[in-house]
């Protein structure tokens, strides 16, 4: 069992989930409501990492993150560091390769919530804030459990894009997907099949206690 | 003053020239077709609809005035608003539905609050369901109590009985009666129904369009509409036209082959004026077979009955008088009987003078003249 491999793997899951998750919800909520010309064109662009290949999108990420690259000179003059072959790099990756899983669920979500009850609330004198935190959130919240949930499991699973973008070096950027490849190709075929039923067993877990808690709702039964 | 003052006007993309008012504790209802802009002009006052060019004004406070580039949001407007689908949140309790909008309270004074007005609509013991586990008579006076709790400067009811059985209904309109008495501001109620209107409101908006025709009391509104349209839009078939004309110095006026007398209104007019006018249908009297009755020698007509309906006790009775013109009334099902009217009869009428509304400068058909009514 490879441990810093498992590490690397749910340290970015988590990062990804907590990073992804308020931008989800702004982006998921904006498209839901708002109403402008090129809409169909900003959905598109958010879905697209869900239909491009995962080598196409890490190609272009890599290309993008180079010491050339404005992504890549940014982010040096901000941190000093490089993106290629680093956790940063595979993170931000893995934050754009992960955009349609946060965004569509709890766009969906928003979509379900009628205008009448953000109406009702604002004349019950709440603002703009008071009603999302009090009225859309409760409301969409199966909507962001859905997309915690394959957010974090579609992390874990992520090969392609990490790989193009992060290599595989140990303890940095070598994901439990990546691992398994690695023992496969040396014939470990024991330790591969070890880490392919732990992330089974992990990922199933996950979707069953969300898809477990967005069912207990009382108030949405009857 | 408390009042609630309205003056909106647009061109589009809906339409809107409207001028009401609303005294507090008085129920306006606000009434026409669908697509006559009622539930547009209410989602003006609550400011969540925003008119091009306006001015409204409750309570000494203004809440828009687009010529200042004045407009108050929703949340400082104080408007206790229902929705026609009662827009209840589904995630919060009755009792924390209509804590909601008493967020300034402190924790226990709101919740006692919001328990004393669940006991005003009667919801005492339901403190815990979730909307979905309450009847729709249930929901709606979830959403009656969330809006009053507020302590708002007027009351907004959007269609509040349109969703419910007929039984509930009836149940529901004696229950806003009721309360009536504990609400002493004003209150608009947006409703398509005219016999809702005039059991509920102490005045009515006749709109078309958008269009403001009248406002007047239920039953100055039934008997003196301003124009043909609103009589139309008030569900009154009775108008027709006719031309003044002088007979032994004084002005009467021609219908047909009759000449009718009109208690007021005629003196005004020079003879030869062409004038539409309105009879409300409690001015049609019938005469007995045989034995005279009251208002006999008042506008004698020939008629022949053209049609009859019988709706349980009242029949709807339509007559033909000989140049065309259609007299519609109901009488109770017994005295149709008694009188032997059936297709085709002969009978007499008389159309009570003190009735005959005159409707001077008024065309038939829906004109920019509207705008010029008086309200």
């Amino acid at each position: 069992m490879d441990w810093s491999a498992l590490s690397v793997s749910l340290r970015l899951a988590a990062l990804t989930c907590v990073f992804l998750l308020p931008l989800g919800i702004l982006l998921g909520r904006w498209l839901a409501v708002a109403r402008f010309r090129g809409k169909g064109l900003c959905e598109a662009l958010v879905a697209l990492p869900l239909v491009l290949p995962p080598t196409v999108l890490g190609f272009y990420l890599l290309q993008s993150f180079g010491r050339e690259a404005p992504v890549g000179q940014l982010w040096m003059t901000l941190t000093g560091g490089g993106l290629n072959f680093t956790f940063s790099g595979i993170l931000l990756a893995s934050l754009v390769a992960n955009l349609p899983f946060a965004v569509q669920p709890i766009q969906r979500a928003f979509e379900h919530v009628p205008h009448n009850l953000r109406e009702a609330a604002w004349c019950s004198g709440l603002g703009p804030w008071q009603t999302l935190l009090r009225i859309e959130l409760p409301l969409v919240w199966p909507g962001i459990l859905s997309a915690s949930a394959l957010t974090f499991a579609h992390t874990l699973g992520e090969f392609g894009v990490i790989l193009m973008v992060g290599g595989a070096i140990d303890g940095e950027t070598r994901t439990l997907a990546i691992a398994i490849y690695d023992r496969v190709q040396a014939f470990d075929e024991q330790g591969a099949a070890q880490m392919a039923a732990l992330l089974l067993v992990v990922s199933f877990t996950t979707l069953g206690v969300v898809y477990g808690l967005a069912g207990r709702r009382r108030w949405a039964r009857g | 003053m408390a009042r609630l003052q309205v003056n909106v006007q647009q061109a589009g993309p809906i339409p809107l020239d409207a001028r009401f008012g609303c005294l507090p504790g008085e129920l306006l209802a606000l009434v026409g077709p669908s697509g006559s802009g009622k539930t547009t002009l209410l989602r003006a006052i609550a400011g969540l609809y925003r008119p091009q060019h306006g001015h409204i004004e409750c309570a000494g406070d203004t809440w828009l005035d687009t010529r200042h580039q004045h407009s108050l949001s929703p949340q400082r407007r104080r408007v206790g608003m229902v929705f026609q689908d009662y827009a209840l949140f589904p995630h919060l309790t009755a009792l924390a539905n209509i804590a909601l909008p008493l967020r300034h309270l402190p924790q226990p004074q709101r919740r006692l609050k919001a328990a004393a007005w669940l006991e005003t609509v009667r919801l005492k013991g339901l403190e815990n369901r979730y909307p979905s586990e309450l009847s729709g008579g249930q929901r709606q006076r979830v959403a009656l109590a969330r809006a009053l709790a507020r302590d708002p400067q007027v009351l907004l009811l959007d269609e509040p009985f349109s969703a419910v059985d007929q039984v509930t209904r009836r149940r529901l309109q004696r229950e806003l009666a009721r309360l009536r008495q504990h609400i002493s501001i004003p209150i608009v109620l947006v409703t398509h129904d005219l016999e809702e209107a005039s059991a509920l409101a102490d005045q009515i908006c006749v709109l078309h369009n958008g269009n403001s025709l009248q406002q007047a009391s239920p039953e100055t509104l039934f008997r003196t509409p301003a124009s043909p349209s609103v009589a139309r839009l008030l569900d009154r078939h009775n108008v027709y036209q006719g031309q003044v004309v002088e007979s032994a110095g004084t002005h009467r006026l021609r219908w047909g082959n009759v000449e009718l007398d009109v208690a007021t209104g005629l003196e005004g007019l020079a003879p030869g004026t062409q004038v539409a006018w309105y009879l409300p249908p409690s001015d049609i009297v019938l005469h007995r077979r045989g034995r005279p009755s009251h208002g006999e020698r008042e506008n004698p007509v020939a008629a022949s009955v053209d049609d009859m309906l019988v709706l349980g006790s009242m029949t709807s009775v339509a007559l033909r008088v000989p140049h065309g013109d259609v007299l519609r009334f109901d009488i109770a099902t017994h005295a149709a009987r008694r009188n032997d009217l059936t297709p085709g009869a002969a009978v007499h009428v008389s159309l009570l003078a003190g009735g005959i509304h005159l409707m001077p400068g008024q065309g038939d058909d829906m004109t920019p003249n509207e705008k010029r009514t008086p309200i």
